[in-house]
């Protein structure tokens, strides 16, 4: 019963949290480039615009895609907060990705298949590395269940310091930012247009953003569980690894996806399996 | 309050596409000037999506002519509704001094329906920003007559 509860409030607090921090994110970033920037609410009042708007698709499987990209990803969000299994949610939220590509392969657009196949090599790129941390977590703690790492009597980093860089490599990846940005951007008027995300518009669109919101908070989740023993240390640390995230959006450019390939696997994996060799002779 | 919001919404994010027809730059220029820091547009939420199947708002500068005429159309008919149409500088609201040439249409009225003109050549960018605000308030009017 507290497991659907916690669930049910998780569904609830998750899309608030995501659509605001998108806000913060945006305002910051104007902050970076001395402009004034949007409202804080600003992410909300997209969404609610874009539900607002005609529906026009390609075909019908977009319609299916985008609804079940976002149930998935809700799901794995709730999940999270019923405290389950890392690899069960880690498999949900990966569903959720795939049905994303495939609406956009859905359209025959060359900016949305382009767009689809680079958001593929971004999964590929990412969810090794993500499995990787749940083993380092499951090295760490003797459990996959989000319940008992996050009762772990000892701050994980301590143990996992080089699988917390890895997972932030899978944040920036996750977050599109730069640079990371290629399969879609912010900044649309781009060689790419919008991307992965071209085909999908009005309520459609809406739903893809609602579920990049709950990725977004599933992430920061698992980032969270890296210092669960402190509140405040804990908040310092989502705080401080989204602001990194940011800076280092305004500070790069948009690399290729080879040199994402090579870079992220090479040096990610390498910080990966060095921190689980660690822990295993440690 | 669903509906009130979305209303709402509407007016704090309208998206943008902007269509050159066949403008000399200098519209264009002033158009993406608003994006710089100096008039920072994103203060109301306005994002040039590049997109017409995200955009609200298409922004369309320079004379029609009969190559670009079947784009223009074929843009404004990819973007869901409500939109709305702001054409920019001399060349869009009439055709500017190219309106006698054999290949010129005229302005983006004679292809599509226009809802707000903005006059200048080049027009400057708080003209823009202001076309833009006033496109916006007849959203509102419209979303509201609609119910």
């Amino acid at each position: 019963m507290e497991a659907v509860i916690l669930a049910l409030i998780g569904l609830v607090v998750a899309p608030l949290l995501g659509g605001l921090l998108a806000g913060i994110d945006r305002r910051v970033t104007a902050w970076m480039q001395s402009r004034q920037g949007p409202p804080i609410m600003q992410a909300f009042y997209d969404v609610a615009k874009l539900f607002g708007k005609e529906p026009m698709v390609v075909n019908r499987w977009q319609i299916f895609c985008a609804w079940t990209y976002l149930l998935a990803s809700a799901l794995s969000v709730a999940l999270f907060f019923a405290q389950a299994d890392l690899l069960l949610i880690f498999f949900v939220q990966a569903a959720g990705a795939v049905f994303m590509v495939m609406g956009a392969l859905a359209a025959k657009s060359p900016y949305s298949q382009v767009g689809a196949q680079r958001e593929l090599i971004q999964i590929l790129t990412y969810e090794p590395l993500l499995i990787l941390v749940f083993a380092g977590m499951f090295m760490a703690t003797g459990s996959f269940n989000v319940g008992t790492i996050f009762a772990h009597p000892e701050p994980l980093i301590a143990k996992l310091p080089l699988l917390f860089i890895v997972l932030t490599y899978a944040l920036t990846i996750k977050l599109r930012k730069s640079p990371f940005d290629f399969s879609t951007s912010h900044h649309g008027h781009q060689e790419l247009v919008k991307g992965v995300t071209t085909e999908y518009s009005g309520p459609f669109f809406g739903l893809v953003e609602v579920a990049h919101w709950y990725e977004t908070i599933l992430v920061l989740g698992v980032a969270s569980m890296f210092w669960a023993t402190n509140v405040f240390w804990c908040a310092l640390l989502l705080v401080g690894t989204y602001f990194a995230e940011i800076l280092l959006d305004n500070a790069t450019a948009r690399m290729t996806w080879r040199w994402m390939l090579k870079y992220v696997w090479s040096i990610g994996l390498l910080m990966a399996v060095v921190n689980l060799i660690w822990l295993h002779a440690g | 309050m669903l509906k009130k919001f979305i209303n709402k919404s509407r007016i704090k994010s309208p998206w943008i596409v902007h269509f050159d027809c066949g403008s000399c730059n200098g519209c264009d220029i002033e158009t993406l000037a608003c994006l710089t820091p100096l008039y920072d547009v994103e203060r109301f939420g306005i994002v040039n999506v590049g997109n017409p199947k995200h955009a609200d708002v298409l922004l369309v500068t320079g004379t029609v002519n009969h190559r670009n005429k079947k784009v223009l159309q074929n843009i404004y008919d990819q973007m869901p509704d409500p939109k709305a149409v702001i054409a920019i500088g001399a060349c869009g609201l009439s055709g500017g001094v190219f309106k006698d040439a054999y290949n010129v249409v005229g302005g983006v009225d004679k292809v599509i329906p226009v809802d707000v003109y903005v006059p200048g050549c080049p027009a400057k960018p708080e003209a823009i920003i202001d076309g833009v605000v006033e496109a916006l308030n007849k959203f509102a009017e419209k979303a509201e007559a609609a119910g």
